[in-house]
């Protein structure tokens, strides 16, 4: 026997045991592979539902798991750090055609691992707000200043309501009064030791996210102002200072 | 640490914390839904143990409070996906990962299992068995002088529940056991659980096999609940849930262990139907119970 058949037949239910094997008792030996089948599979689906609890609620445990199972099959984790297991899940949500009835299920799932993400991210500080009412004052400057968000922080911009969703599942929001198909942003972050997830305006999405790939202020505030004229600025600013999410000032990379 | 200064802060931690070994004592799995309580209550416990790869990511509450309580209490780190019994090399950027979670934590003791986990680039996330014959053995060893070169330091191996055995296996586990203790010098880790799940799966007296283990490498012991099955034969196939409370028989086992090795630190694993901390807490206390009876008879 070599690791690479039995991994092989771990992984492929319709393969048989590996050979080689034996019982002391003589009894047949696939009987007792079957547990190892059992651990690997059952251990994935556990850990995704673990990540994807929300998600699970959405479709019920019997149609969460058999999706999972078909999931970890295909996409068996290349890490050994199970924290971080199903990235691709999502993905293979927007196109398992038994789910094409909710649509709004993908970016449930992109919120939850976004979460867990949120969760394990690096500590860093937010900075001191003298720091930034400095900056802010100098009007010469500001609109070419770029930020450093914290790494816990993400942006989505769902076609369906997803932070209502998530929400609902909280006990915040009661589900009959959510219509799945508005389109929300959510906002994740991490302030201190909890997980967020805030809903946004499609505007203040648009301006977190180019600052997020190291664009200046006033780019961002430009872009943010092309989905939404009289975006606010400042109360945007005031939200990602409020929950320590902006760790460093930096001066941008100008346009070339 | 390898000194303990006369006079600590109370920030320092408490000088158990900072002793050079794990206290012959009763452990816990430190879970994530108890956290609070632990650092609410500051139970009266031995040890803590992790799983490494658990704490491999870059921040967030975990180190945040296995910080708060690493300063209080001695600590076991327990990898599950080094894959020592696998037949390619040992993943240099996980022993890495490792070294600085040893640094970052300093341990009193670093725990893998005789098993492998992961196959090319897939992590298949469960211990799987190797055939007990001379080239695994050659493998084992020359992984394991490399962890301890790694990481400078010993490392203790535990033996595993097992479902099936192989036909080209030439030596019994505890043979097996006993080569790698002596070619390479790491120390044993005595899950009496495994013991007692592999020695029924395979038609064994768990005794015996206790005997014929290197008790005197021994370092830590862990205690587990397991779940019941049958063979196609219809004969007890027993596994290794870590879901249940510890069967009295492993108990037993457990006793008749620590007759022949002396007291040693001891952890009750729980990961799976995880129940509130006080029951656990309890099982912990057994244990201690029986450690303690173990030293009063010594000293008689």
């Amino acid at each position: 026997m070599s690791q690479i058949d039995f991994a092989g037949a771990l992984l492929d239910p319709d393969l048989p045991a590996p050979a080689g094997l034996t019982a002391w008792n003589g009894s047949d030996p696939a009987h007792r592979f079957r547990i190892y089948r059992n651990n690997v599979i059952v251990s994935l689906i556990d850990a995704l539902a673990d990540t994807f609890e929300v998600t699970q609620q959405l479709v019920g445990e019997d149609f969460f798991r058999a999706m999972a199972r078909l999931y970890a099959y295909a996409n068996p984790p290349q890490s050994r750090l199970m924290a971080f297991y199903g990235a691709s899940l999502p993905a293979f949500i927007a196109t398992f055609p038994p789910a094409a009835a909710l649509p709004y299920l993908a970016d449930v799932a992109r919120l939850e691992y976004l979460r867990v993400v949120a969760y394990h991210a690096a500590d860093l500080p937010g900075i001191e707000a003298e720091n930034v009412a400095a900056a802010l004052a100098d009007q010469e400057t500001l609109p070419n200043l770029a930020v450093a968000l914290h790494p816990s922080l993400a942006v989505l911009a769902s076609a369906s309501a997803v932070v209502s969703l998530w929400a609902a599942h909280q006990g915040i929001l009661e589900l009959s009064t959510v219509s799945t198909d508005s389109p929300e942003t959510a906002l994740v972050l991490r302030h201190g030791l909890d997980v967020e997830v805030m809903q946004i305006s499609p505007a203040a999405g648009a301006f977190i996210s180019t600052l997020q790939s190291g664009a200046s202020l006033g780019d961002a505030a430009a872009a943010a102002a092309t989905i939404e004229a009289d975006f606010d600025l400042v109360g945007t600013l005031g939200l990602l200072l409020q929950k320590a999410a902006i760790t460093a000032l930096k001066p941008s990379r100008r346009p070339s | 640490m390898t000194t303990t200064p006369c006079f600590m802060s109370t920030t320092a931690g408490a000088p158990a914390a900072r002793a050079a070994a794990l206290p012959a004592r009763g452990g816990l799995g430190l879970k994530p839904e108890h956290f609070r309580t632990i650092l609410a209550t500051r139970p009266n416990l031995g040890f803590f143990e992790i799983h490494a790869e658990n704490y491999m990511v870059d921040g967030g509450p975990f180190h945040r409070y296995l910080t708060q309580i690493r300063r209080d209490y001695p600590l076991s780190i327990h990898g599950v996906g080094l894959s020592i019994g696998g037949e390619g090399r040992l993943d240099e950027a996980h022993l890495d990962r490792l070294a600085a979670l040893i640094t970052r934590y300093e341990p009193q003791s670093f725990s893998e299992h005789l098993a492998w986990s992961s196959h090319g680039d897939t992590f298949l996330n469960d211990l799987l068995p190797a055939p007990y014959n001379a080239s695994t053995l050659h493998r084992v060893c020359d992984h394991i002088d490399r962890v301890q070169e790694r990481l400078q330091r010993r490392m203790l191996l535990e033996n595993p529940a097992t479902y099936v055995e192989f036909a080209a296996s030439t030596l019994a586990e505890t043979d097996f056991i006993g080569q790698v203790v002596k070619r390479t010098g790491c120390g044993l880790l005595l899950d009496v659980n495994n013991v007692y799940v592999s020695c029924t799966n395979h038609g064994r007296d768990p005794q015996a096999y206790i005997e014929a283990l290197p008790l005197a490498a021994a370092g830590q012991i862990h205690l587990a609940g397991y779940a019941q099955d049958v063979d196609a034969a219809g004969a007890p196939l027993l596994i290794d849930s870590h879901g249940a409370p510890i069967a009295r028989a492993v108990w037993d086992l457990y006793r008749f262990t620590l007759e022949r090795s002396g007291p040693l630190p001891t952890l009750i694993e729980r990961d799976n139907d995880i129940p509130a901390f006080p029951v656990l807490l309890a099982e912990a206390q057994q244990a201690e119970e029986l450690l303690q009876a173990c030293l009063s008879e010594a000293a008689a």
